[in-house]
């Protein structure tokens, strides 16, 4: 496969010693901008199919030496490229009118960039601007209804966690279906760092106020060129640069509050009894005790030193009895802000932009608080005509106060579960219920506020992503550029438990503390030359070149308990060093990759790329795999017939075809391994811990994609669609294996997945002039089928109802379904959906009690149908206005991680969703809420009963500003001044019972298992103000 | 030009320097090692010994296998609620406790899985008992085989107790029990779906192992298996099966090696942190260590609770103790003492046996062998070490009860309720005395556990117990 590494070369230098001479001619002149005459500086003028070239200085000047006959091509963001023949001028002045349109747009597509309308592939583009001040701590979730076919999940409303992104579906079962993250052309390290709760998020380090551009590479041929890490969509970060020109110092702070979007309604303490009457009523019958016999049920519950009389502290029954909402105790008013300052600038030869941010959120659930502290500069350099360099630092400062994983008793919103009469500050102590020296059994659960009151868990990041380029124009059609990056993550997490939690965590009984430190180094570096020529009707754009990435992940550990008192929280004075490690794992990559774009009259497109990654992680069989792809597009409005059709401005066939990988299979994964982690009570041992698989390699996707791209009325309205089929092989599965051969898994490439589906994309810009009305809309429809598995059972989620199962999409829940409740005796009832013999299915029920007999079955579907997003924008003056919907259609959510304890007929004495006093009485036969029997089940076992539609819209985001008038600011030399307010899901329409239908708790990690619900925090809604002043 | 020519220089070869990265790419583990760089020495082989019983520890609170599950499991399968109340929120001993056991409950998976793969572990130690690179010493090889040995010995016992019928319910020739693998596993092939043994088999391979591990291991052995933790376990086996004169007479051989000696008092023979410093009582024939730093006392994950005054008590509180139970001792009797109530409000109760959080889980106590001597000496009224009255007299005494003079063997099975209450024998003593949980008869299929469902996914050659 190396051979083709000097095949090319040697192209390369053939066709870059055909360019070598020309004749030389001076140009200069002015660049203005069309709409107010105002000098442009910074606009770039390269001589067309070259990377000749230089920018304008402050005053919109440039001069340099152009080759006769060439074509100047003037470029600047945000306004409409132009292009002019040199002919017999030396003076050449422009005027570049704004962009109305996106086809113009520059979009960066890795080791190089494009104009959009000459793309063959799909990138979805979204500009800083965007989405810059949502009240969001990480980037990934502002791609939430911006791009076509990027699904994301927020899962849930704590801060800094991992946010679930899914490009064009999920196309893998055991690796990860996370897209790659590159910034500034370093792959980012990504993935959970945490040691508590949940995953975390390490796109929560970067600013994304810093974000110029946000490409998503969707298809085979955008995504090829990251070649074994593209099958899930690469994400391109491009951070914001200087411009040459008057220095801009721009200002911005916002402050607000936020708080959970929804309450989940419980019982209250009469209805909790009345609830509980029946279900103790039930088994007393059920035992023919009279209810008021001292050993019924009944008595245990509301008797004397019956459960009442415990929980409640001996007031229930009392004039001090409580009626304690629980749930309303977890929740608060939450403030925060965010200041942000920018300062860019340079001149024709140095560029710079730096910036600073401070980010202060408090969590809607308390002791929940994010604080950030980011810096970051970039510079640029053009040291002469053929050599220019520069660098790009930042450096972030996180402290997440963090929230222990949904499935804990110490999670907060598990309180909702306690039972109404017990007190919440324990009237002997005046110490909260639970403890100690008060009762520390009662609440009927942990106390969760005892964990926030008493311990505190905080992870502090550093991070420093850093990059450095030098770029050599060898010749005015080849140019080769070297880039080294850095992304260094050190982060130290603390965590202490005090005394009072002793009931949560045995071993706190004289405190717990524990410290993780984790360091993981990226060090990566690309090299690639580009090639650019245009000689006729034909251009050809380039690049060939190589890439390293190495990364290294020390972690270190050490836990112990027995403090000498509270007021100690360090390791140091812990009487007993309980656990610690030292771990470490590297994973390294080596890639070689090669593009070409041919273009033909402006309207005949070809593009080929291939890519070879070879990876530490791949078996030694399967060291290398190759990534081609081909595309090809034709732009129809180019054409002579086309052009008689006037209200056609744009029209392009495009298609693609190509292979990508999935390496995110962990460090390691293909060799037998042994543990040395065996050891029994100080004698070391060991273990074996993972069987080889030596032809272990990528999961390869073939995708496949047809598109559209056109321009209607002058560009004013333009669009996308695309259809596109992706077919995943050789899936890196975890296969479950017979336990009696000592494992439970081995990972092997088996298996076989798809998805398929549509795009559509319409920008349009439907009123101009001074009140500006402009939309932009998205939708997507995925379909996702597991077509092979082996047979394998892959199961997962909240009591393994997640299912991998051929035919189906992928984590389908899986459980009987529910059928409802018999009338006759108050029995939850399921569909057996057993098979006849003459293949047909038994539709009769059984009750509760054989429910073991009751097939399980598909019930229900995570995936989403649909999802999209729209944002009108309007301009009137100085008034500015905002409305983004986002929505998912069709999709499932499980709500039993909640509903087999609280909406479960009373089994437990946990208390019951309001819906349950619905339950089935011999006065309410007519329901579907079996009858409530304490202590035995029936119908909280996982069914369909627990399965609710998921599908929502929602208000995301809507802001209102307003910008002064320069006449006003001129006097007190401001640039500009703009005040504004804007709203975050500010409201939400779902059929959903839980707290909220963007749910996928912390608790399971497996990327198949999504849509449970385990008590998880609902996202927030937040209301802003703030305002942007620029000098 | 010469400029030029310079920067293309640099630049080709700075794209052939680097292409020269793939070597880069064989990466070694550096946290857990390549299977074939583990074993080499003996002393490689003797931490894949350790790492044996480390499997029994438990992964984590459950602490299964003989760290609890095992025990628990026995509890709560044969309660019928009347002497012990499961109060918690876990579905897998919910399920157990009310008999409405599903295939995928958690205990029964966890209890399979885990006892598998430390058989695994065992196996390992088995195959490579002469391909170290240093030859093992003859003594040290003995050791090594008989520790295994009973390792796997014992875990085929539980296992069949548990995933199969009673010995002697129909036909143990035919009556399935589990799949019996006595090979290392190094790579997965059709051959390792392997359809259940018979009980009668299991039985057989079990007793060969123990047997084999009395004969190879030493007197006394540290905190590992002696020769008498087999000969102990060997007893429990043969009394399963009504074969009350091996019973008896492997009970005696352990009595009678002096090694063990009841303790003064019946509270000190429990909690041994508490009381003990983390050493195991002087009647502990086995028991699975913890520490703060290594292992899990599963027991006392659920039976535990924490008490207020007591530092070092734990557990979630979830089995609590009826007064029915409690009214089975006699007023005098110190083990009807050995309960508590967490503080003075509590209406729970709950026995004393495991509040120690990092307390040894007991596995065999010699208490448990004199009163398999009784039992065997009464059925088949012997004297072989001693006489019946003589050995529960032992247990009376340190109760603080009177002696007896002469005993009957539901004298003795009283005795063995009392004395091994909560221990785990429970449900194994209803099967093979052939009484009651609550309705159910000793072989109803309830009380017999499902073959877990992730197995029966993944094995074809597997069949369900029937109830299933």
């Amino acid at each position: 496969m190396k051979k083709l590494f000097p095949i090319f070369l040697t192209i390369f230098l053939c066709l870059w010693a055909t360019f070598l001479s020309a004749q030389n001619r001076s140009v200069s002149g002015t660049v203005i901008s069309a709409s107010d005459e105002q000098p442009l500086a910074g606009v770039s003028v390269v001589v067309k199919g070259t990377f000749l070239g230089t920018v304008t200085d402050v005053d919109g000047k440039y001069s340099f030496l152009a080759p006769e006959g060439s074509t100047l091509t003037f470029s600047f963001i945000g306004f409409t490229s132009t292009e002019v023949a040199i002919g017999a001028n030396s003076l050449i002045n422009v005027s570049l009118k704004e962009a109305a349109d996106v086809l113009s747009e520059v979009v960066v597509t890795g080791y190089g960039t494009q104009i959009k309308r000459e793309l063959t592939g799909n990138i979805a583009r979204l500009k800083g601007k965007d989405i810059e001040n949502m009240p969001l701590v990480s980037v990934d979730q502002a791609l939430q209804g911006k791009a076509a076919g990027v699904f994301v999940n927020a899962g849930g409303g704590k801060l800094g966690q991992a946010v679930t992104v899914r490009v064009r579906g999920n196309s893998s079962i055991s690796a990860s279906s996370q897209p790659l993250y590159v910034i500034d052309g370093v792959p980012i390290t990504t993935g959970d760092l945490g040691n508590y709760g949940g995953g975390t998020n390490t796109l929560a380090d970067i600013n994304y106020n810093d974000v110029e551009s946000i490409e998503v590479l969707k298809d085979a041929q955008a995504g090829a060129i990251y070649g074994a890490r593209a099958a899930n969509g690469v994400v391109l970060i491009t951070t914001k640069r200087g411009k040459s020109g008057k220095t801009s110092v721009s200002f911005n702070y916002q402050t607000g509050v936020s708080e959970a979007t929804k309450r989940l309604p419980f019982l209250n303490a009469a209805e909790y009894e009345t609830f509980y009457r029946q279900a103790a009523g039930y088994r007393d019958r059920l035992a023919k005790i009279d209810p008021k016999d001292p050993d019924s049920y009944t008595s245990g519950l509301f008797g004397k030193d019956g459960f009442l009389d415990f929980y409640s502290l001996g007031t229930y029954g009392t004039p001090k009895q409580v009626d304690v909402n629980w749930q309303e105790q977890i929740f608060r008013k939450a403030p925060t802000q965010q200041a942000d300052l920018q300062l860019s600038g340079g001149t024709d030869k140095t560029k710079y932009y730096i910036s600073g941010q401070f980010l202060d959120v408090t969590g809607t659930i308390i002791g929940n608080k994010l604080q950030r502290l980011s810096g970051r500069m970039n510079l640029d350099h053009k040291a002469t005509d053929w050599l220019s360099f520069g660098a790009g630092m930042s450096l972030a400062r996180t402290d997440n106060q963090r929230l222990p994983d949904d499935n804990a008793f110490s999670n907060p919103l598990q309180s909702a579960a306690l039972t109404p009469f017990t007190p919440l500050v324990d009237p002997n102590t005046g110490l909260l219920v639970g403890a100690p020296p008060g009762a520390v059994g009662v609440p009927l659960y942990y106390n969760p506020l005892l964990s926030i009151e008493y311990g505190k868990f905080t992870a502090l990041t550093y991070r420093m992503l850093s990059n450095v380029y030098g770029q050599l124009n060898l010749t005015k059609n080849l140019r080769f550029r070297s880039e080294l990056g850095t992304d260094i993550l050190s982060q130290n997490e603390e965590g202490y438990f005090g005394s009072q939690t002793v009931r949560n965590q045995t071993r706190a009984a004289r405190g717990i503390g524990s410290n993780y430190a984790t360091f993981v180094t990226n060090f990566n570096t690309s090299n690639y030359l580009n090639f650019s020529t245009i000689s006729g009707e034909h251009s050809i754009d380039a690049t060939l070149g190589m890439g390293y990435q190495q990364s290294n992940t020390l972690r270190n550990f050490i836990e112990g308990f027995g403090f000498a008192s509270d007021a100690y929280k360090k390791l140091e004075s812990a009487a007993t060093k309980s656990d610690g490690f030292s771990r470490e794992s590297n994973y390294r990559f080596t890639s070689y990759f090669a593009r070409a774009n041919y273009k033909f009259r402006d309207r005949y497109l070809l593009g080929v790329s291939a890519r070879i990654d070879g990876s530490s992680r791949f078996g030694a069989n399967s060291r290398y795999g190759q990534f081609p792809s081909v595309s090809a597009g034709w732009v129809l409005s180019e054409e002579g017939f086309m052009k008689k059709i006037p209200a056609i401005s744009f029209l392009k066939f495009r298609a693609s075809y190509g292979v990508t990988g999935n390496a995110e299979i962990g460090d390691f994964p293909q060799l037998g391994l042994a543990a040395g982690d065996a050891s029994y009570v100080g004698s070391p041992g060991q273990r074996p811990s993972q069987l080889a698989n030596p032809d272990l390699k990528w999961e390869t996707t073939t995708q496949t994609d047809f598109g559209i791209d056109f321009g209607f009325f002058k560009n004013r309205i333009t669009g996308e669609l695309d259809y596109y089929s992706k077919n995943t092989t050789d899936l890196l599965l975890q296969v479950n294996v017979p336990a009696t051969t000592g494992f439970t898994r081995l990972f092997k490439n088996v298996g076989k997945l798809t998805n398929s589906g549509f795009e559509v994309v319409i920008n349009t810009n439907n009123l101009v002039g001074e009140f500006k009305w402009s939309t932009s809309f998205n939708w997507a429809a995925n379909r996702n089928e597991v077509t092979d598995i082996q047979g394998q059972i892959i199961e997962g989620g909240v009591s393994s109802m997640n299912r991998v199962a051929e035919g189906q999409p992928i984590g389908v829940f899986f459980a009987p379904e529910y059928a409802g409740v018999n009338p006759a005796n108050g029995d939850a009832m399921f569909y057996k959906n057993t098979k006849n013999a003459d293949g047909s299915i038994n539709r009769d029920t059984v009750s509760n009690k054989d429910y073991n007999s009751a097939e399980r079955v598909v019930i229900g579907n995570p995936n989403p149908k649909f999802i999209g997003g729209i944002t009108n924008t309007f301009s009137y003056k100085g008034f500015d206005l905002s409305i983004f919907f986002s929505g998912v259609y069709g999709n499932k959510a499980n709500f039993y991680g909640v509903g087999q304890y609280s909406s479960a007929n009373g089994i437990y004495e946990d208390n019951q969703t309001k819906d349950q006093l619905n339950a089935w009485r011999p006065d309410n036969r007519i329901t579907d809420i079996p009858e409530a029997r304490y202590l035995r089940s029936n119908g909280n076992q996982p069914s369909s009963r627990y399965i609710f539609d998921a599908s929502y819209l929602r208000l995301r985001n809507l802001s209102f500003g307003y910008t002064l008038p320069k006449e006003w600011l001129n006097r007190i030399h401001i640039e500009k001044l703009r005040i504004y307010v804007s709203g975050t899901n500010l409201a939400t329409f779902t059929n959903y019972k839980g707290w909220d239908p963007e749910v996928s708790t912390d608790s399971f990690t497996a990327n198949f298992v999504q849509g449970n619900d385990f008590y998880t925090p609902p996202v927030p809604r937040t209301i802003l103000f703030g305002f942007n002043i620029t000098l | 030009m010469k400029k030029q020519f310079f920067a293309n220089a640099i630049a080709a070869s700075a794209i052939l320097f680097l292409g020269s990265c793939g070597s880069n790419l064989d990466v070694q583990p550096t946290q857990s090692i390549e299977t074939g760089a583990s074993l080499k020495t003996s002393k490689d082989l003797e931490a894949y010994l350790i790492g044996c019983y480390d499997g029994l520890q438990g992964i984590d609170g459950n602490g299964d296998t003989y760290a609890g599950g095992f025990m628990y499991v026995s509890e709560l399968l044969g309660s019928d609620g009347t002497e012990l109340r499961f109060a918690g929120t876990f579905n897998n001993l919910l399920e157990l406790d009310s008999k409405t056991v599903l295939k995928n409950n958690g205990s029964a998976e966890n209890q399979w899985v885990r006892s598998y793969n430390v058989i695994n572990r065992c196996n390992t130690v088995l195959a490579n008992l002469d391909k170290t690179t240093d030859k093992l010493a003859p003594a040290k090889r003995d050791r090594f085989e008989g520790e295994a040995s009973f390792i796997r010995g014992a875990l085929y016992f539980e296992l069949t107790r548990l995933y199969g019928k009673q010995w002697g319910d129909g036909d143990n020739a035919t009556n399935p029990s589990v799949p019996i693998v006595t090979t290392p596993t190094s790579s997965v092939t059709d051959a390792d779906s392997r359809p259940r043994a018979s009980v009668a088999a299991v039985y057989a391979q079990a007793i060969a192992d123990l047997t084999k591990a009395e004969a190879k291991l030493p007197s006394d052995n540290s905190i590992f298996a002696n020769k008498w933790a087999a000969a102990g376990l060997l007893a429990r086996l043969y009394l399963q099966q009504a074969n009350y004169s091996a019973a008896r007479d492997a009970a005696s051989r352990v009595i009678e090696s002096k090694q063990f000696s009841l303790t003064d008092k019946f509270e000190q023979a429990f909690n041994s942190k508490l009381t003990n410093r983390g050493n195991n009582p002087a009647e502990y024939i086995f028991a699975i260590l913890t520490s703060e730093q290594d292992g899990n006392n599963g027991m006392n994950t659920f039976f535990g609770v924490t008490i207020g005054d007591i530092p070092g008590t734990a557990g979630r509180g979830d089995l609590r103790v009826l007064p029915a139970h409690i009214a089975l001792y006699d007023a005098a009797d110190d083990r009807g003492q050995f309960f508590i109530k967490p503080d003075a409000n509590s209406a729970a109760v709950y026995t004393y046996k495991f509040l120690d959080r990092f307390g040894n889980v007991p596995v065999l106590r010699l208490a448990e062998m004199y009163l398999i001597r009784a039992e065997g000496n009464a059925r088949l009224s012997t004297v072989v070490g001693a006489k019946p009255a003589d050995d529960i007299s032992m247990l009376l005494k340190r109760a603080n009860l009177p002696a007896a003079s002469t005993v009957t063997v539901n004298d003795i099975l009283k005795q063995r309720r009392l004395e091994l209450a909560f221990e785990g024998f429970r449900l194994h003593d209803i099967k093979r005395l052939k009484t009651k949980v609550g309705d159910l008869p000793w072989n109803d299929p309830k009380l017999v556990l499902p073959i877990p469902q992730r197995e029966m996914d993944v094995n074809k050659q597997l069949v369900q117990n029937p109830g299933y």
